[in-house]
């Protein structure tokens, strides 16, 4: 799974979709799992910085980045690998 | 770069809460790289905002309403040109199009008036009665519609439609119907208001879309850019909307107008399926009152439209700035009296 190409992102955490004019805001840790997935980071490499940087569970991680992927997805910003 | 002098009449003045689009084609043509304007404005009403924005319209004059007809027209326009020396007329309504589509070859000929509409033809090949067809013909889905013409059709729909279906007026309105009770409510009303016949047709569901475009009459779309209302009136206008990427929306667009060879300003309006399909809705044949968001994203589409109706060379235009949003906003003009007055005396300000 991909950031869609076209998704534009900003430091701020605005994200917008020129595809279908919606646009979002995140918060840091969003933006943070965002750029990872962009530099094409494993679900396993993502889980193991967001527990390094933060104090949290892995499966805690694991379960909010899941939720995170998946609110992607259903917003359209990401896509399959091809 | 010298700029050529061009005197446009422009109707649409109309800057309300349902806006026409006067004011946003006369925005943009003040900002054209092409042309030095100076804006007539034609109006019907004596309150139409635009006859008081003087920094935008140099001189205003009154028209016949559009059921006086052509002769009137014309005869109207005979004085202004005498006063004004027309070079152009872009008509904004659709009520008055047919009118000017009618005369546009007087206006030509006898004046020396130049236009860039679409034909008789295609004026009558988008109606909403004849949309279903102008999409088989130009290669591009349409929702099933069908026509009826009186009540006690409603109950035969259910071998052709499956509820929700949509009940439409000849000319403007649209209602979901989620039964045949509802239909038939919904039929009278649009029959009281706008006449026979009443169309249904089949429900979309998903986003809507549109597209401003202009078309040279022979086959290619030379400006495109579409948009998503991001904020709608309770009169369903976009008081807000944004520019989109999409190329498949742009290349329906040019297919369209390509196909149908479209003569001048038109707006596309469309539903973009969840799973990605495109379904026209309706084709205006004019410019939508967002015109000026393409000019904002780098395509002057009215300035385009001069350039073609005075038979000047017009590139193409395909890049556009995406992302740009329109936001509209009302604004209180403080007007004289004597103005008012003027207009309403005279018929000229």
């Amino acid at each position: 799974m991909h950031i869609k190409k076209n998704i534009a992102i900003s430091d701020s955490g605005f994200i917008f979709n020129p595809g279908t004019g919606d646009s979002f805001s995140t918060n840091p840790v969003g933006l943070e799992m965002i750029r990872l997935i962009q530099e094409g980071k494993k679900r396993e490499d993502i889980v193991l910085a967001l527990t390094s940087k933060y104090h949290v569970e892995p499966t805690t991680a694991e379960k909010d980045l899941a939720e995170f992927l998946m609110m992607l997805q259903t917003l359209q910003l990401v896509q399959e690998n091809e | 770069m010298n700029k050529r002098k061009v005197t446009v009449a422009v109707s649409g003045l109309n800057n309300i809460d349902s806006p026409g689009p006067g004011i946003p084609v006369i925005r943009a043509l003040r900002e054209s790289a092409r042309y030095d304007v100076r804006i007539i404005g034609l109006s019907y009403e004596t309150l139409e905002p635009g006859l008081y924005m003087h920094d935008l319209v140099d001189k205003s004059y009154q028209i016949p309403l559009p059921s006086a007809g052509v002769d009137s027209l014309l005869e109207r326009l005979r004085y202004i040109h005498q006063q004004e020396k027309l070079d152009v007329i872009i008509p904004n309504f659709d009520a008055e199009l047919q009118n000017f589509i009618k005369a546009a070859a007087r206006l030509e000929n006898e004046f020396g008036i130049k236009t860039f509409l679409p034909t008789l033809e295609q004026f009558e090949s988008r109606h909403k009665s004849n949309l279903f067809e102008f999409g088989q013909k130009n290669g591009v889905k349409v929702p099933y519609s069908k026509m009826i013409f009186s009540a006690a059709e409603i109950h035969q729909l259910h071998t052709e439609f499956s509820y929700p279906l949509v009940v439409k007026g000849k000319y403007y309105e649209a209602t979901v119907a989620n039964s045949p009770e509802q239909a038939i409510n919904y039929f009278h009303k649009m029959n009281a208001k706008w006449g026979l016949p009443v169309i249904v047709q089949q429900f979309v569901s998903g986003n809507e879309v549109n597209v401003t475009a202009i078309g040279d009459g022979k086959g290619r779309c030379v400006g495109a850019v579409p948009m998503r209302k991001l904020y709608i009136t309770d009169k369903g206008k976009a008081w807000a909307g944004i520019s989109l990427e999409d190329p498949t929306l742009i290349e329906i667009a040019h297919r369209v107008i390509g196909n149908s060879s479209w003569r001048g300003g038109t707006e596309l309006e469309f539903i973009k399926t969840n799973e990605g399909e495109y379904y026209l809705l309706e084709i205006n044949p004019r410019f939508p009152a967002w015109v000026y968001l393409a000019a904002g994203c780098g395509q002057n589409h009215p300035e385009q439209l001069v350039a073609l109706a005075l038979g000047e060379s017009v590139e193409t235009q395909e890049k556009y700035d995406t992302g740009k949003l329109f936001v509209r906003y009302s604004y209180d003009l403080i007007v004289n009296l004597s103005e008012f007055e003027t207009i309403s005396t005279t018929g000229e300000l």
